[in-house]
């Protein structure tokens, strides 16, 4: 059963903002725009392999994932979707490898049910900017492979949104209510999508920015995210903004965290380095390195002012170590 | 206090509780030992084989696991690392009979086991200045302390009996004896051990591929084969093996569930156990799964389940899991379903009596 906007709204409640209006407000729309996006990708890519044409299309479905990555629960983590659609950080360079036997191999493995079968490391929009930005001459046409890529990611996010739309959903919406099986209780949800903006924002600390900057001593730019095609600054930012948006549907309630956030996504608009190769250099590497700090700030805001509004904490399990 | 959150909590009504209080079929005394959290309150509960709490042993602090007589109606909790104490407990009663403390520089860390008559009790410890492994010996009538043993590694955590041996999980991590602090991450290097009961190493096997692969939680299967649970302490980008398996004497085997399935497990295991199909589940609490494998290494099966990490089995072919929600679910032909639903937390391990 699809369920129905309708459904939805009534489902909502009475509060201005829960976790069933970050349902409506912030995931479905979300997966909405990732699915449009990447079919818009798709049917580009059928009708041509020019790369100049198809690089914008695959900036505007990476812009999409980036409004929905940090949500690592539910559809999207079922059949390694989330790691198909980006496969990052990739420090044994996985990918690249894998996805060269595609390029050079047996084409019926890109057709769409054997290349959905492909290690998840060979999918998604980092190969496919290994294709559009090639650091060199690609051994074989890459057309065929492109469109298998992208036909790949267009199915994979629908997938993502049908389940949602399907009943995943209506389960989280309906937390705690007889019968609900999968989140007991409304606190319950609320604890899981709270892990979801902790989580996403800890990526974003230590991956994101953590793995260019490394060390000061040992800096790492080429480790930066989709390098090639300049878009590791412009993935912090549409981060930034996708949980600071999530933060609001979940409660009208965190001023001190939305403050935190908008001086994050202020200094990461005003830093011009979109691939952070600064990192190498000292006045580049502060830049960084400040706008670093200031999602540590996040992290550090978020336990102290929307874990308690929410009544959550980290999970008592998952934050322990033994 | 009640804020808005809590009032539209009280205004969403209260369907009570979704799932029927199970019967206490059980008329002797737990079939399983936990570990919880209440409010600011640390305490060990005996559980039927429903899970239903049947006493609640309120504890000095944070608990971790626990080790069950082989005969007698007792079981000794241990304190969480660096641990200061360990109780004994009379199961049929709840009552505690004995406090256990480690000898002056000694911490326990843990865990411990019974040697199989039941008249020693073996506790997995580390020298607090250098985690050096050590194994305790402690008389099993009087509870005192006779003697003690090199654990073969640094930083011990799990103990478990092999027919007449003693297996053991050196995790390798040194830590700062006072404040759980890793020390020596670039350099560790973890091992499973095999004691003789006269403390003799018999075998060991290290991970040389995957040195900061810290091993620290054991199941032992069917036929004397030791599954291991472990948690990744390099680069959280790298995808590695969690559950191995091991037959002193031999090489230990690593087993990762399928390409983009391994990843949910966050490089993180909690706890591990064996049913008397020879399956083993494994709990992932930083990735809010447990998965299934069979007696071979092959994964069969994941569940979702927020925060959850104790487990222990229950029958011939399911596990029973906890969760720090304060839910009790069953793992049943696939299927997990939630069997009691508590105001407590579940602390990292559920242990069948």
């Amino acid at each position: 059963m699809r369920l129905s906007f309708l459904a939805l709204c009534l489902l909502a409640g009475p509060a201005l903002a829960d976790f069933p209006e970050t349902v409506q407000d912030h995931i479905l729309p979300g997966y909405g725009a990732l699915a449009n996006a990447t079919a818009n990708l798709a049917v580009t890519a059928d009708q041509t392999c020019d790369m100049q044409t198809l690089q914008p299309a695959y900036h505007a479905a990476y812009d999409a994932w980036m409004g929905v990555q940090h949500l690592r629960f539910g559809p999207v983590e079922t059949e390694g979707r989330a790691l198909a659609i980006l496969y990052w950080p990739d420090p044994k360079a996985l990918g690249a490898k894998a996805q060269l036997v595609l390029l050079t191999g047996d084409p019926a493995k890109l057709l769409p049910r054997a290349f959905a079968e492909q290690s998840v490391a060979a999918r998604g929009l980092l190969s496919l900017e290994r294709l559009l930005y090639p650091a060199e001459s690609l051994p074989a046409d890459p057309c065929p492979l492109i469109r298998a890529t992208t036909q790949d990611l267009a199915a994979t996010a629908d997938q993502v949104l049908a389940d949602w739309q399907g009943g995943f959903a209506l389960t989280l919406m309906t937390a705690g209510e007889a019968g609900n099986t999968t989140y007991l209780t409304r606190p319950e949800a609320r604890q899981m999508l709270f892990t979801q903006l902790a989580t996403g924002l800890e990526f974003l600390d230590d991956q994101r920015l953590g793995r260019p900057l490394g060390t000061f001593d040992d800096p790492h730019p080429e480790r930066a995210e989709a390098r090639a095609s300049a878009r590791a600054l412009r993935n912090v930012e549409l981060s930034l903004s996708a949980m600071r948006q999530m933060v609001e549907t979940l409660t009208p309630d965190a001023p001190q965290t939305l403050e935190a956030f908008d001086r994050a996504i202020q200094l990461a608009a005003a830093l011009e380095d979109p691939d952070f190769a600064g990192v190498a250099i000292p006045t580049g590497r502060l830049k960084v390195e400040i706008l670093q700090r200031s999602v540590e700030h996040i992290r550090e805001v978020v336990l102290s002012e929307l874990a308690p509004e929410l009544d959550v904490g980290i999970g008592f399990n998952a934050a322990d170590g033994d | 206090m009640t804020n808005r959150r809590t009032f539209l909590a009280g205004l969403a009504g209260l369907a009570g509780s979704a799932f029927p209080r199970a019967t206490w079929a059980d008329a002797g005394g737990p079939a399983y030992l936990a570990a919880a959290k209440a409010g600011e309150a640390y305490f060990l509960h005996g559980l039927s084989e429903a899970g239903e709490s049947l006493f609640a042993l309120q504890l000095p602090s944070r608990g971790h696991a626990a080790a069950a007589h082989p005969t007698r109606p007792l079981a000794v909790a241990f304190a969480r690392r660096p641990g200061t104490f360990a109780v004994v407990i009379d199961c049929a009663t709840g009552v505690e009979s004995a406090r256990l403390i480690p000898p002056d520089g000694r911490q326990f860390n843990g865990h411990g086991v019974f040697s199989a008559d039941g008249s020693i009790l073996y506790t997995s410890e580390v020298v607090a200045e250098t985690s050096q492994g050590r194994i305790g010996l402690w008389d099993a009538t009087r509870f005192v302390r006779i003697g003690e043993w090199a654990s073969g590694g640094i930083g011990p955590h799990d103990i478990k009996r092999l027919g007449d041996t003693l297996v053991i999980a050196n995790g390798g991590i040194q830590t700062d004896p006072t404040d759980r602090t890793k020390l020596n991450l670039g350099s560790m290097r973890p091992n499973l051990t095999q004691l003789s009961v006269a403390g003799q190493v018999l075998a060991q096997a290290d991970l040389p591929d995957l040195p900061q692969n810290s091993i620290r939680h054991l199941a032992v299967g069917q036929g004397g084969q030791v599954a291991f649970a472990m948690q990744w302490e390099g680069d959280p980008a790298e995808d590695v093996p969690l559950l191995g398996l091991w037959r002193p004497g031999g090489t230990a085997l690593l087993c990762p569930a399928a390409d983009a399935e391994n990843p949910r497990l966050k490089g993180y295991l909690g706890s591990i156990a064996c049913n008397a199909a020879g399956q083993f589940a494994l709990t992932a609490p930083k990735g809010g799964v447990a998965m299934v494998f069979d007696p071979q290494g092959t994964h069969l099966t994941t569940v979702v389940r927020p925060d959850i990490c104790g487990v222990a089995p229950m029958g011939q072919d399911s596990f029973i899991f906890t969760d720090g929600n304060g839910v009790l679910s069953l793992l049943q032909e696939g299927q997990m379903r939630p069997l009691v639903q508590t105001a407590m937390q579940w602390d990292n391990h559920l242990v069948r009596l």
